[in-house]
């Protein structure tokens, strides 16, 4: 019953910082046998409905500096810079990889890699798949990763806690969907790739399947989630759905204007606006290409001066691409083309398209060091789900899937010198707490009869989320965030299933979901509250200035018997002390002067 | 006003409890802009939460969400209510597939598959990553660029009456992909790949119906690169035993 299913690294998630993570073991140390465990099909990962694109530098006219200081300043300088250096100079070599790996990059005339502005970008930086890179690169990754001997599949196992002994990491007891069953995978390194934690939230760009179980389980075993009060709108996405229109759209051009077809943004300390026509149109750091909190929290600010339009699904404005024109768009952006079509029922090359900001990413995650080590000996966490931090208050477009290689790649190597020296587990007691989970998941979730059903449950924790910690919070309103999330989590001690069999029991899967997404709902609501100042994606109405004198920290949340317990940690400076964020004119590098606040 | 509905007959089939498949009635809200995924996932929500299929990105990339809708093969995450409505619409697992419950289809036979035509490149030079990107031109990406588009979905192979009648027939997206590696031009495992795509399992196997590239959901034309295939194959063995100083 409690067999072990034995390995020396488990990694969780089988998107592009999971496979990232495997290949990078399996070629550090060919002996080592490696367990990737997904809850979906790898291919399916959430990794595949990333569009626009990496960013690394590799043109003449770019540079390392630049692209660190566009991923500090847009983190609204919470980000590590130790971490932010190193990211930047392995971000070529790992782009290149996947090229080597067969990536299909978009191509200039003369064979070499194309790039695109991204916004919040001094130098266009971004390499891209026409608008479906992150479905190339994942695909590319999973397709490279089967060539691996020593990679063991688990396809469609659900992992639901982690196996500690002596205070170490020693794998994850998993559900396998076909069957059932509930095993134990073994290994002396875990490597949690998750993802983020979108659905969280009601209104996401994210997969069903964001629900935040890396974060979770490691919150669980008393592992600090770092940074979670920052959660990142995407200026762009479909209303209704909350489908992602990629920021290529305003990368090569596109527009956002609000109901009476002014360019907005302009009254927002981004810039003033070029002529679409102007070849010196779009310019990097301005306007359209401002960072995503700054493009968000303008929506916001357009909205309450009752300028937004309105529709069945609440306030948009419009993504205008027209002036692109058809050839542009069906090469550049055809998955913007179909998107928009399907989704929203107009073609843009006709009619501009409705948007409105969508929670997109989690800045915050698992607390790792640059190694994608956590405080847990044997733990790691690389890509979304972790936390190093790169991305700091704000993350900038196309840095995710980067860092997601980056991150996954280093993790992956230092998990594979660690299990050389980690000592072997007590098997017995491994055994046991697979055991009590098993137990735990059919008296909790199979064996009741009598409850309330986790879709009222879910849905009240979204709203409240939305309502209280959304692009603008004060106090009040992440407290009455927080206190629904608390009632919520009793109520879900009473949650009943319909479906009381063993075999690909998806109601059970959304149950241990929904439990991950209360625990991390709660993390990001106490750091909320008590960072006390606005920074990046973080607008307390309260605390309106950043406030670098208390707070130029990191949040830690740590699981406690009585609630959440936030700690603070220094933020990393290297050679970019703390300056205010310019956009648009002088939206200017350290080098052109005048950013000290 | 009463609510318009319309009713999805679901295809259930739980094998702890069902000896066969059977079908299911529910009556669902119709709204103009939900697709048969909305339904379903309303079902799921509200009335039986036994009911089990699989979806993530629900955006059409992901390829998750293939069924036969109303004996069709379809993504039902971009297939609308509205196209139906009033009719009832039915809903089955993806044919030519072992069913592992409700509309859950058994992929260990398409993941065998995929692994055979060797899907990653194939060098017999590495070069290291130090030395930077392989160049290859706009032209060159073109060749290929179509078959590497596919979401593994499945549809193709629900749609392929040969896959159905021989299920050792690679089929049409593992030989989509198989065809894309030969035709990168980074790619150099020419001879160990042709192993698997030219065999009578492989492009010979398809007798061009032509139906994958009907129901593909992303264009890629498995199809024209069964065909392509075919073509190098016959290349491939005029160089093996007519012109052996020609092998690259």
């Amino acid at each position: 019953m409690a067999e072990l299913l034995k390995h020396d690294v488990v990694i969780v998630g089988g998107g592009a910082a999971g496979l990232r993570a495997a290949i990078a073991v399996a070629e550090r140390n060919p002996s080592l046998s490696v367990a990737v465990v997904s809850k979906i099909y790898p291919m399916r990962s959430h990794t595949v409905s990333a569009e626009g694109g990496a960013a690394a530098v590799i043109k003449g006219n770019d540079s390392r500096e630049h692209h660190i200081y566009d991923t500090i300043s847009g983190a609204d300088w919470l980000a590590d810079q130790n971490a932010v250096e190193l990211f930047v100079d392995e971000a070529p070599r790992e782009l290149t990889l996947l090229e080597h790996w067969g990536c299909p990059w978009s191509r200039e005339p003369d064979g070499s890699i194309a790039v695109r502005p991204f916004g919040g970008m001094k130098i266009e930086r971004t390499w891209f798949a026409a608008d479906k890179t992150g479905f190339h690169m994942l695909h590319t990754l999973y397709q490279t990763a089967l060539k691996y001997v020593p990679i063991t599949w688990y396809d469609e196992w659900f992992a639901t806690k982690l196996l500690l002994d002596k205070d170490r990491c020693y794998g994850v007891v998993a559900i396998e969907l076909r069957t059932g069953a509930i095993r134990g995978i073994v290994g002396k390194a875990v490597i949690l790739c998750t993802g983020g934690a979108g659905r969280v939230y009601p209104f996401t760009t994210n997969a069903i399947t964001k629900t935040g179980d890396g974060m979770a389980l490691a919150f669980r075993a008393g592992v600090p989630l770092k940074d979670m009060e920052f959660v990142q709108y995407h200026p762009t996405g479909l209303p209704g759905t909350g489908i992602l229109i990629t920021e290529a759209a305003r990368g090569e051009g596109g527009i956002l204007v609000n109901k009476d077809g002014y360019r907005y943004l302009q009254d927002y300390g981004l810039g003033k606006p070029l002529d679409v026509h102007d070849p010196r149109h779009p310019v990097k750091r301005t306007m359209e290409l401002g960072p995503r909190d700054k493009l968000s929290q303008a929506f916001v600010m357009e909205m309450r001066k009752g300028r937004t339009l309105k529709g069945p699904y609440g306030d948009y404005v419009l993504l205008d691409i027209r002036h692109l024109g058809e050839k542009k768009i069906d090469e550049k952006l055809p998955f913007v083309r179909e998107l928009a079509r399907n989704y929203a029922g107009i073609d843009p090359v006709y009619e501009p398209i409705p948007v409105r900001p969508v929670v997109h990413y989690m800045m915050g995650g698992v607390h790792t060091d640059v190694d994608g080590k956590t405080p847990l000996p044997g733990l790691y966490a690389a890509g979304e789900c972790a936390c190093v931090s790169i991305n700091g208050a704000n993350r900038l477009g196309s840095n995710s899937l980067t860092e997601c290689l980056v991150f996954g790649a280093r993790a992956g190597h230092h998990a594979a010198e660690y299990v050389g020296s980690a000592p072997d587990p007590d098997s017995s007691a491994l055994e046991q707490q697979v055991r009590d989970e098993a137990d735990r998941i059919r008296k909790q979730f199979l064996e009741r009869t009598e409850g309330e059903r986790l879709v009222s449950i879910r849905k009240d924790m979204q709203n409240a989320m939305e309502e209280g910690c959304g692009i603008y919070r004060t106090e009040q309103s992440v407290q009455a965030a927080l206190n629904k999330v608390e009632e919520c989590r009793e109520r879900f001690q009473r949650v009943v299933l319909d479906d009381h069999t063993n075999s690909f029991n998806t109601e059970l899967i959304a149950a241990l979901e929904l439990e991950c997404m209360l625990d991390v709902a709660r993390a990001l609501c106490q750091a909320a509250l008590e960072r006390r100042e606005s920074r990046g994606a973080h607008q307390r109405e309260d605390y309106p200035a950043r406030d670098d004198e208390k707070f130029l920290k990191h949040s830690l949340a740590y699981r406690t018997a009585d609630g959440v317990k936030i700690e603070w940690l220094d933020v990393v400076i290297t050679k970019w002390p703390p300056a205010e964020r310019k956009y648009g004119a002088d939206s200017g590098l350290p080098s052109e002067g005048g950013n000290k606040s | 006003m009463a609510e318009e509905t319309i009713v999805l007959r679901v295809q259930r089939y739980r094998p702890e409890q069902d000896s066969d498949p059977y079908f299911q009635d529910y009556e669902v809200p119709y709204r103009k802009d939900w697709v048969v995924l909305d339904a379903l996932n309303w079902i799921k929500e509200y009335k039986d939460g036994t009911l089990s299929f699989r979806w993530s990105c629900r955006m059409g990339v992901c390829g998750s969400c293939g069924m036969m809708v109303n004996g069709r093969p379809r993504l039902t995450c971009n297939t609308f209510l509205r196209e139906f409505y009033p009719n009832p619409i039915t809903v089955e697992p993806l044919v030519n597939f072992d069913i592992e419950r409700d509309l859950v289809i058994c992929m260990d036979t398409f993941l065998e598959k995929l692994k055979k035509v060797k899907p990653w490149i194939i060098r017999r030079e590495v070069k290291s990553p130090e030395e930077g990107p392989y160049n290859q031109t706009p032209a060159q990406l073109y060749r290929y660029k179509q078959f590497s588009m596919c979401i593994n979905c499945m549809l193709c192979y629900a749609a392929c009456p040969v896959v159905g009648m021989h299920p050792e027939f690679l089929g049409p997206a593992a030989l989509a992909l198989g065809v894309r590696y030969l035709l990168d031009s980074r790619d150099q495992g020419w001879n160990e790949r042709m192993e698997e795509v030219g065999s009578h399992e492989g492009v010979w196997g398809c007798t061009f119906v032509g139906e994958c590239s009907e129901v593909c959901p992303k264009h890629v034309d498995p199809a024209a690169a069964i065909q392509q295939g075919k073509v190098l194959a016959t290349l491939d063995w005029f160089k093996r035993w007519l012109m052996p100083w020609g092998q690259k």
